[in-house]
């Protein structure tokens, strides 16, 4: 039944190959790398765009408006074109700043992003590293950001980029931990770390709804968690504007104020792609149980649309509720994640143990 | 409510130095600017009609002296008078401020001494609003800003 | 009445962490600058600088006729300019003594009430976006749209209109004045739901205004907060009541107030003042009688020599506008005193202790409008 979706595995083994038919090992392994990283680069800038574009016209929807219009068809082109203004613009020097740290703090968070990337598989046999520890090494990598975040908000010199950077460090490293113990939900589950090993598991059935209420659960206090990880509404404190007129990236201008953008983005992206493979099944299309009839006829939607369908729906989601809720306080959002959100995971794990222990749960 | 002569008669039994003045629109009363701290401290804190409420806290020049305005309200009874004291120096204005009785006045004595030079005497923080230190006195009837203001005919 | 005394504490400290907010800042609606001093998230005091658009209104107008006065007063409180016209207008007509047609009196209060929802509509846009709900303000301004257009058809002019002369009206509204403004009743009053379930619901919201920067009684008294910020804590100020002018005394409304004192009984009293402003027009609307725009008048308007006061409830509160006149066509001196002078400066005692978010929802909540500061 699997052998029939296509996997990507195929193409790169050819590649692969064919690479290594005329080429030096060493050679053909640099020209890999290069290859992928172009590729990365090219689909980040591209994403990048699509979900700032996806945002606006999201958010115009909810608002009653039309949204952007006027540059390409539906206004498609209009943020090419506002990344072209980025990139003329005049990069303000800032007084008294450190200019050395201020310069690098929108590449570590960008770089951040970029690591994560990496180990998501985005169709069947369609990732650039499958890591026995993919998911461990996902949470690692995107909590590097922060350290950015942190550096932009001190070397600015400015009192509102502090502040901003010290509420997104307090709430980053309390959030992290409900992130990693929900997500360590399914880990029990699946009994694996590795994302692909993680999504074959969901052949039958995707965890969320094989792992009824304690998946559930999992993945609500992942959703909360998360969004407050990428620093997204209602848990924008880092950048509020009402409050700290931008927060950590006040005293950005151009380019390096749109690193900061599109890392944001792009995190948002990360953390709906892992939702989507690790609660819905990644690129396993929706199959029920034993149902063969059913499961072949949807085994014929590719696995990438099956990714990113679920991975734009989650992003949807995220959006909806940046662009209705009101900003949480600081030390509700404090609250929330100590008071609430920490506790029922911790209680939610050991219940998924005994759960997966005792075997009540569908497979 | 008490009608206008009502609370004429009750401000002069309570304040028998004060000059009622007549014809205007409410109970006016004039009070000599070294009686006006105790006085406002009788208005705001007597029994039968505390005037609790500052209105509005304003000066006009008369070109020979100052006269210190202020607009009173009960929100018990709902009794309304202006009270008014001159500063007859206008080399050196001075009065003492209300800003203990009615903390609202603190604010308007400000903008009172930004636009008029009045000085109130015992303000706690008496800095000027919209103006620097030595740009004078705007609103006053003599002030000169050959730039900024056209004089027209009158 | 309480002994306690209510004072405006601010203790300056060498090693002071301050916080520039505003001119430029996007939850201060305007340029006022306030002085922060911050401990942590936590504000230890604020002092307010006003005066980045003070134009001398005042100066001004004691070279201006009564009729050039109004359109400076548009200029104060620019959300409510109807009413800030009106009172300069009823300050005239009283001291001369005009009886107005009652067919002015009643289009009067149509839109003193008109603007009155306009301006809560903005608010509430507002008030929502400092509390990080991005999408309360194109809900509010969908509506006010509404108000604005129905402002456009009669006046020609959608914010500033100058509508009121003493004596009347401009001229007389358009045909079609009382059906638009019945239409808007009855769209509004199926809209108003939607902002209960966007904002005043939300959970989060709740958590931001509650128990924040309360305000008793006695503070709302000694500062002079008087509007939907003042009745919000039991402070029962509306000029409506208690000093009615135009047809006021004839319609019959509630005043709303709210005992607690906080955000959130401002935003209630003014979500229901909206819907009372709803009823009153349902009830007014059908009683606007026929007749004259206007009164017949000199026109040269002279005040006969002596002061007037003039009182008005305007969107935020109290106006007066207070008139010497010495028996020529310019005032010799005239002052307003605007609601939001007052209300600005109670912000350091609610604000104090709390943290910089709830500084934004306190001041979101005060609903203050600079220019009608500094004037």
């Amino acid at each position: 039944m699997l052998l029939e979706i296509f996997s990507f595995s195929t193409l790169t083994a050819n590649i692969d190959k064919s690479l290594h038919a005329w080429m030096a090992p060493w050679l053909a392994v640099v020209t890999e790398l290069v290859i992928i990283g172009i590729v990365f680069l090219l689909f980040y800038a591209v994403l990048g765009l699509f979900l700032v574009y996806l945002e606006r016209k999201v958010c115009a929807i909810i608002q009653n408006r039309i949204g952007p219009n006027r540059v390409g068809k539906w206004g498609l082109l209009q943020t090419v074109a506002d990344f072209i203004k980025l990139i003329t613009k005049e990069l303000i020097p800032i007084r008294n700043a450190d200019s050395f740290l201020f310069n690098l703090a929108p590449f570590i968070v960008i770089a951040a992003s970029f690591m994560a990337m990496a180990a998501i598989p985005f169709a069947k046999g369609l990732h650039a590293i499958d890591l026995n520890i993919g998911i461990f090494y996902i949470i690692a990598v995107s909590s590097l950001g922060v350290v950015g975040i942190l550096i932009a908000g001190w070397s600015s010199n400015s009192k509102y980029s502090l502040i901003g950077a010290m509420r997104s460090g307090a709430q980053i490293v309390s959030y992290e931990l409900s992130v990693g113990l929900s997500l360590l939900a399914v880990v029990v589950f699946a009994g694996t770390m590795q994302l692909s090993a993680i999504v074959e598991s969901q052949a039958n059935g995707w965890w969320i709804f094989k792992g009824h209420i304690p998946a559930l659960i999992a993945f609500i206090i992942y959703l909360i968690a998360s969004t407050a990880e990428i620093n997204r509404g209602p848990f924008d404190l880092a950048e509020a504007e009402s409050e700290l007129t931008a927060g950590f990236h006040t005293e950005y201008s151009g380019i390096k104020f749109a690193f900061f953008f599109l890392a944001e983005y792009i995190n948002m992206f990360i953390v709906a792609a892992i939702a989507a493979t690790m609660f819905f099944g990644g690129w396993m299309p929706f199959h029920i149980g034993h149902w063969d009839a059913f499961n072949r006829v949807m085994d014929y939607i590719p696995s990438v649309v099956w990714f990113f369908g679920k991975t734009f729906f989650i992003i949807y989601l995220i959006m909806w509720f940046k662009w209705t809720f009101p900003r949480l306080r600081i030390d509700q959002l404090l609250n929330l994640e100590w008071k609430y959100l920490l506790p029922l995971s911790l209680m939610n794990i050991v219940i998924i143990a005994f759960v997966v222990l005792m075997g009540w749960y569908f497979h | 409510m008490k009608n206008k002569e009502e609370l004429i008669g009750f401000l002069t039994r309570l304040f028998p130095y004060a000059t009622i003045q007549e014809g205007n629109q409410y109970a006016e009363l004039f009070i000599p600017a070294d009686k006006w701290h105790e006085t406002a401290q009788i208005l705001k804190s007597n029994d039968s009609i505390p005037f609790d409420y500052l209105i509005s806290l304003t000066a006009v020049d008369y070109l020979t002296k100052f006269t210190v305005v202020y607009h009173l309200e009960s929100t018990s009874t709902h009794d309304f008078i202006v009270v008014k004291t001159d500063v007859e120096n206008r080399e050196d204005p001075q009065i003492d401020t209300v800003s203990d009785i009615w903390i609202t006045a603190e604010f308007h004595e400000r903008e009172v001494y930004d636009l008029f030079g009045i000085r109130f005497n015992h303000h706690p923080d008496l800095r000027r609003f919209f103006m620097e230190e030595d740009d004078g006195y705007p609103l006053r009837k003599d002030f000169k800003d050959e730039i900024n203001i056209i004089e027209l005919p009158n | 009445m309480s002994e306690e005394i209510i004072k405006n504490i601010i203790v300056r400290e060498d090693e002071d962490y301050i916080v520039n907010m505003g001119p430029q800042h996007p939850s201060t609606h305007g340029v006022l600058r306030l002085e922060v001093c911050l401990h942590g998230e936590f504000v230890n005091y604020l002092i307010p600088h006003i005066g980045y658009i003070h134009r001398g209104i005042e100066k001004m107008s004691e070279s201006d006729t009564y009729k050039q006065i109004i359109h400076l007063t548009d200029r104060m409180d620019y959300l409510s300019a109807h009413m800030n016209n009106e009172a300069v207008c009823l300050a005239v007509e009283n001291a001369l003594g005009i009886e107005v047609p009652e067919r002015v009196k009643y289009i009067r209060v149509i839109l003193d009430e008109l603007t009155r929802l306009a301006s809560h509509h903005l608010w509430w846009s507002a008030f929502g976006m400092d509390l990080g709900a991005l999408t309360t303000f194109f809900y509010g301004m969908r509506d006010r749209e509404k108000v604005l257009a129905i402002f456009e058809e009669s006046f020609g002019s959608r914010l500033l209109h100058s509508f009121n002369i003493p004596g009347g009206l401009m001229h007389d509204v358009h045909p079609n004045f009382q059906k638009h403004t019945m239409e808007f009743v009855r769209y509004f009053r199926k809209k108003l739901p939607e902002y209960k379930q966007l904002l005043t619901d939300n959970i989060i919201f709740h958590n931001r205004t509650k128990g924040i920067g309360i305000m008793p009684c006695e503070t709302a008294v000694a500062f002079g907060v008087t509007g939907p910020s003042g009745r919000g804590s039991g402070f029962a100020c509306d000029v409506r009541k208690v000093a009615p002018y135009g047809v006021y005394d004839k319609i019959e409304f509630k005043e709303i107030l709210h005992e607690e004192g906080d955000s959130f009984s401002r935003y209630l009293v003014r979500m229901e003042e909206m819907e009372e402003s709803l009823n009153i027009l349902e009830h007014v609307v059908d009683q606007v009688p026929e007749g004259d725009y206007t009164a017949r008048m000199k026109p040269i308007i002279k005040l006969p020599e002596g002061e007037y006061f003039q009182r008005v409830e305007t969107a935020r509160g109290e106006l007066g506008v207070y008139i010497v006149s010495d028996g020529k066509k310019y005032p010799y001196r005239i002052k307003f005193r605007s609601p939001n002078f007052s209300n600005l400066f109670v912000l350091n005692t609610l604000a104090k202790g709390g943290k910089i978010a709830d500084l934004v929802a306190i001041c979101g909540s005060l609903d203050l409008v600079i220019p009608d500061i500094d004037r």
